[in-house]
């Protein structure tokens, strides 16, 4: 068993590329986290990748170069990236394999997903009467979580608000631009209590992680993050999840709860010793909501806890550093991998505007998606 | 009762005394209750009709168009309410809301379920289902 750590990162800026496929996006950022290590495609083992809708990413080689290494395409809807990372991480940790990449990329057209009800097992006629909408769940679960903890939409704002902030700090954002709360609550309602500046855009862009086995990352003596845990869980029984025509009356946790609390266990740490946290915003309610579920909170302290701006990026615990999906849209192969890039970024001090105070040593990630399933990394510096 | 058009899907939703009721499927081997209806091929499940009342679980409105395909309802938009009804004794489950103004929606507001015509895009008309405030459903 051999330890894993990241050595290097690339990105392909998030946002809109007209003129670039999503696997072109993906070998820019396979080629800036190359070059940031001083290795070449050559030096690379194996490689873990994927996208939702642009494509087959081991025809990468095509342009990396035909080494012959073996290339893994991934496909895991949101967790696509936090997969190919898990495949990567595992590959090592196996003691197999010395260095090797995890890709995520994607490019979607405009507007919201567009969802066939029969790829996910489900009956034409929820599609058709109009009820298989991804904002419809999260609306919907955050409606239900507001009322029992008494959240407003002031914090659903606040959050939004944080995000933009953020995003004008990150080179890679989509959304430069700080907008106030106001704007944010009284912008168009899109799902009730979700108005437009409260959710992400599906979006483009890539992201690369080279990762290296603790011998090789001592011999290269690079400044890294260890990955200190990497897991993938689906859902429980009793968890609310996208695309559900029912739920079970008896309640229970989420793919999130239990995909942290492993990811807790492997790295034998706790909440309270992160530093720093990107989580799923696919909306602002999901942000709020992902806090508790990943045990950074309890249900409701999330009003105390964003009034008194303790996830601002000089708060006690930032979140979402660099504006989460929420600024950087959602190209949702890549999605999961810009969180640890975000935090492979703080964690060596080379965030320019955005970095952490206080030199930042555990970083988390979480990532959420359909039908279903969560992927959290825990990286140490 | 007028005659309603066909319903929008097989297995789906049945009149019993001229009221409807929602068809599910429980597991025999564990009593989880399960909608939609599994195929009437599979014996692992009884067939079983959902009781007609309930109260509101959680709610949003649908506030754009959503892209077709999946959606087939007409090009002309009209926003919709859509929520989940808890069901005593069986399962929460998702569904249109109708014969409530927006602003009326209230978590744990009892909630009956009714048909609901529902125009495809070529203009045909199909039943498919919705709850109503139980004040106001219609028999």
């Amino acid at each position: 068993m051999s330890d894993v750590f990241i050595i290097g990162a690339g990105i392909h800026p998030f946002g809109r590329t007209p003129g670039l496929s999503g696997l072109q996006q993906g070998v820019y950022a396979v080629r800036q986290a190359l070059a940031q290590t001083g290795l070449g495609w050559s030096d690379i083992r194996f490689a873990f990748g994927g996208s939702d809708s642009a494509g087959n990413a081991d025809t990468m080689v095509s342009e990396l170069g035909l080494t012959g290494l073996p290339f893994i395409n991934v496909a895991n809807g949101c967790a696509t990236g936090g997969s190919a990372m898990f495949g990567a991480y595992s590959a090592i940790k196996s003691g197999e394999f010395d260095l090797g990449i995890a890709v995520g990329f994607d490019k979607h057209p405009r507007g919201s997903f567009s969802p066939l009800p029969a790829d996910w097992g489900l009956p034409d006629w929820y599609g058709e009467t109009g009820l298989m909408l991804t904002t419809q769940f999260f609306a919907m679960k955050i409606q239900r979580y507001m009322a029992t903890y008494g959240i407003t939409p002031r914090t659903l704002g606040a959050v939004a608000e944080k995000a933009f902030a953020n995003g004008v700090l990150a080179d890679h954002a989509w959304r430069r631009e700080a907008v106030d709360i106001d704007t944010i609550l009284s912008s168009q309602m899109v799902s009730d209590p979700l108005t437009k500046f409260m959710f992400c855009s599906p979006g483009e862009g890539a992201v690369a992680l080279v990762l290296a086995s603790g011998k090789r990352a001592r011999e290269l003596g690079l400044p890294s993050v260890r990955l200190r845990a990497a897991a993938v869980r689906t859902r429980p029984p009793g968890s609310f999840e996208v695309f559900s025509p029912a739920l079970d009356l008896e309640r229970g946790g989420s793919p999130t709860t239990i995909a942290s609390r492993a990811a807790y266990d492997m790295a034998g740490v706790g909440p309270e010793d992160i530093d720093i946290a990107q989580l799923q915003d696919t909306e602002t309610g999901a942000e709020i909501m992902h806090m508790a579920e990943n045990g950074f909170c309890a249900d409701g302290e999330q009003t105390a806890w964003i009034a008194e701006g303790r996830t601002r990026i000089d708060g006690t615990l930032p979140v979402n550093t660099d504006g989460g999906c929420l600024a950087c849209g959602e190209p949702i192969g890549a999605s999961g991998l810009r969180q640890v890039y975000e935090n492979f970024v703080q964690l060596t001090g080379r965030a320019g505007r955005r970095q952490a105070p206080g030199n930042p040593r555990l970083g988390y990630s979480h990532v959420y998606g359909a039908p279903g399933v969560s992927a959290v990394a825990i990286v140490e510096r | 009762m007028p005659t309603l058009a066909p319903i929008i899907a097989d297995n789906l939703l049945v009149e019993v005394d001229g009221a409807y009721h929602l068809i599910a499927s429980r597991d025999r081997a564990s009593g989880r209750t399960i909608f939609p209806a599994r195929p009437d091929s599979d014996d692992r499940y009884d067939s079983v009709l959902l009781p007609r009342e309930g109260r509101l679980w959680s709610w949003t409105v649908q506030r754009f168009r959503p892209k077709s395909p999946p959606y087939a309802g007409p090009a002309a938009f009209e926003p919709y309410a859509v929520g989940y009804v808890q069901l005593d004794g069986a399962l929460i489950v998702e569904s249109r809301l109708i014969d409530v103004d927006f602003d009326g929606l209230r978590i744990d507001m009892p909630m009956r379920l009714v048909p609901l015509p529902f125009t495809l895009a070529s203009g045909v008309v199909r039943t498919s289902f919705a709850f109503a405030p139980v004040e106001e459903a219609r028999r």
